[in-house]
């Protein structure tokens, strides 16, 4: 065994930090692909018992209600997938591995960062998993507006992803606590953004309160891209509202991981 | 200019836990030179974890500070991370990840170069008995296999200073001889300086050329294992006689050559703890002998560690650990597969 060069180690870059962060945490989905299918099963039991009920009650055709209900769906893969990853982290805070990440000569910024980015890979494959598997039954999507609605999703759930890393942080080894303030959170933001039903059939306060849920805009941005309608307002609010998780998620993320121990 | 690798100074932690105040560790200073094999060895408790992560700059230290492999834990804590190796009490590999994997991630931690990375790995992976499960998840692993991996992780670069928390604790006899065999192997190939802890005396006492007792947040005594024991436990040593005549008349002989006070563990014993006994006891049997006392039985028991942690502190280390169990301690390795 070769000495290994130490000054290599000290004072290097953050980019270099946050990418080799980002490789570990993805070697267990390149190991195991089959983990991001299966993690589909839920939206996908969503859009085969949902899907046939909205037909029911707005008696539209089937074209027309995925174009309405399938940009949700990919939402809320990225709202349940990204929600929880904070627990992977708490659950390696607990066995000792974090603690391992610690010790190593890498930015308290990139473990963070790392970690969040990685939540782009699932999302991608799970999205486009979906759209193939909705376009059978008549789904069509612009493709520039799926491309941008990617990214907004990648964004959204860079953002999110950072949120349930700061909480597992902030929640360390009290794991009831994590899931009581996500599950707290991630059912109002669902039902609240109108993914599932329209909000315009419910109460005033319902959708005066989804103006200020990010979601919404996010599904509603998704809506009209796969459109193929790029100049609607919603597009410009659901970019703002991505951008704006993203980048309040990775700084609270970040302040969290720094201040931890 | 100075050669020590590690100088702590004053280490003093504090954790407040509400209105109350724990004092973890306590003005502890040391030096350890490079190349030594050094043991914290203490009860549950005493503060050798809270130590140890000041040391790799986990936590901040509430004063006092040490250098650790020539840079300062608290002014340049990233120049010390890239120069130590640590194995904490936990698990350091992810349950998730691939043995390999985890090995490889954590090179490319450190800055070493994938093609070193490779063969660095698998070089550990061979000399720490890891290859039949290299492919395996670290949640498949027992906890012998787990710890071995720990270690491969925190030698991944080649560290010239690890710290092992309780690298032992939990494991089943055979595998705790094994992984010593593997800690005292890699040193030997690589003079890594080893910096652990443990709360067990017969580790302690066979492997470390040093030993640091810690109790209740300070280091009480500091030295080779044969010195502690020699200046702070004697040797037990008893004489049988065949009456109580000959044990009362010998106790007055036995007390003034071993100038310590005697005991009568019964009517015909006479107990004594000395310095030097295996010098001692012939000579005993000897001088006793000419003045017509007959010694039928003779035992001299060597001291333990566990004697030197009575002796400086009243209580044996599994008593110190019994009482330390009303508060609650990290979960360690083996409870898990
Ligand atoms: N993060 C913490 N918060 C509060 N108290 C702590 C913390 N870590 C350790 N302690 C307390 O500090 C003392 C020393 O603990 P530790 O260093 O873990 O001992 P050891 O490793 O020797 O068993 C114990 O009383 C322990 O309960
Ligand atoms: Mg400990």
């Amino acid at each position: 065994m070769t000495a290994v060069d130490i000054t290599r180690a000290a004072g290097r870059s953050g980019a270099r930090d946050t990418f080799n962060v980002m490789l570990r945490e993805l070697r267990p989905v390149a190991r195991d692909p089959f983990s991001v299918i299966f993690s589909l099963v839920q939206p996908l039991v969503f859009l085969g018992l949902f899907t046939p009920l909205l037909i029911g009650t707005s008696g539209e055709s089937t074209a027309d209600t995925l174009a309405w209900f399938v940009p949700g769906v990919l939402a809320m893969i990225v709202l349940f997938g990204t929600g929880a990853t904070g627990s992977n982290l708490q659950y390696e805070m607990m066995t000792g591995s974090h603690e391992r990440t610690l010790v190593a000569p890498l930015s308290r910024a990139s473990l963070l960062a790392g970690r969040a980015l990685k939540e782009v890979v699932p999302i991608v494959v799970q999205v486009l998993v979906i759209v193939a598997i909705a376009w059978p039954f008549g789904f069509r999507a612009n493709p520039l507006g799926l491309l941008v609605g990617l990214v907004i999703l990648a964004a959204f759930g860079v953002g999110l992803g950072s949120l349930s890393y700061a909480l597992a942080l902030k929640t360390k080894d009290r794991e009831w606590a994590f899931w009581a303030v996500q599950q707290t959170l991630i059912f109002p933001l669902l039902i609240l953004s109108g993914m599932l039903l329209p909000l315009d059939a419910g109460p005033r306060w319902m959708t005066v309160v989804s103006t200020f849920n990010p979601v919404n805009w996010v599904v509603q941005a998704e809506r009209h891209l796969m459109a193929g309608d790029f100049a609607h307002a919603a597009v410009g609010w659901g970019v703002l509202a991505a951008a704006a998780t993203a980048a309040v998620g990775l700084a609270v993320g970040i302040r969290a991981m720094k201040v931890s121990d | 200019m100075t050669t020590s690798i590690i100088e702590a100074e004053g280490l003093t932690k504090q954790f407040s836990r509400g209105k109350t105040t724990v004092d973890a560790v306590t003005d502890v200073s040391f030096t350890v030179e490079p190349g030594g094999l050094v043991a914290f060895l203490g009860p549950n408790g005493a503060g050798k974890s809270t130590t140890i992560r000041m040391l790799t700059t986990l936590i901040p230290p509430t004063s006092g500070g040490a250098r650790v492999v020539g840079h300062d834990i608290a002014t340049t804590p990233e120049q010390v991370r890239a120069r130590i190796g640590y194995v904490g009490q936990g698990t350091s590999g992810s349950f998730a990840q691939r043995v390999r994997d985890e090995l490889l991630s954590q090179g490319a931690f450190y800055g070493v170069p994938a093609k070193q990375a490779k063969a660095r790995a698998d070089a550990l992976i061979e000399s720490l008995d890891l290859a039949s499960f290299a492919t395996r998840t670290v949640q498949q692993l027992s906890g012998g296999q787990k710890r071995r991996l720990d270690i491969a992780l925190g030698l991944m670069h080649a560290p010239p200073l690890i710290f092992l928390d309780e690298p032992s604790t939990g494991l089943d006899p055979q595998s705790r001889a094994n992984l010593w065999q593997h800690i005292l192997d890699l040193r030997e190939q690589h003079g890594t300086t080893v910096f652990l802890t443990t709360h067990y005396l017969d580790e302690a006492d066979r492997y470390a050329e040093r030993v640091m007792v810690m109790d209740a947040g300070r280091v009480i005594a500091d030295d080779t294992a044969p010195a502690l024991k020699a200046t702070l436990a004697g040797d037990a040593i008893t004489l049988g006689f065949a009456s109580a005549a000959d044990a009362d008349a010998a106790e007055a002989t036995i007390g003034r050559l071993a100038e310590r006070a005697t005991t009568r563990p019964d009517a015909t014993t006479v107990a004594a703890n000395v310095d030097d006994g295996e010098r001692l006891l012939p000579r005993l049997i000897r001088d006793l002998d000419a003045q017509g006392l007959a010694v039928e039985r003779a035992t001299g028991v060597p001291p333990t560690l566990d004697d030197v942690f009575l002796a400086l502190t009243g209580r044996t280390l599994r008593e110190a650990d019994a009482a330390h169990e009303t508060t609650p301690t990290p979960a360690t390795e083996g409870a898990s597969s």
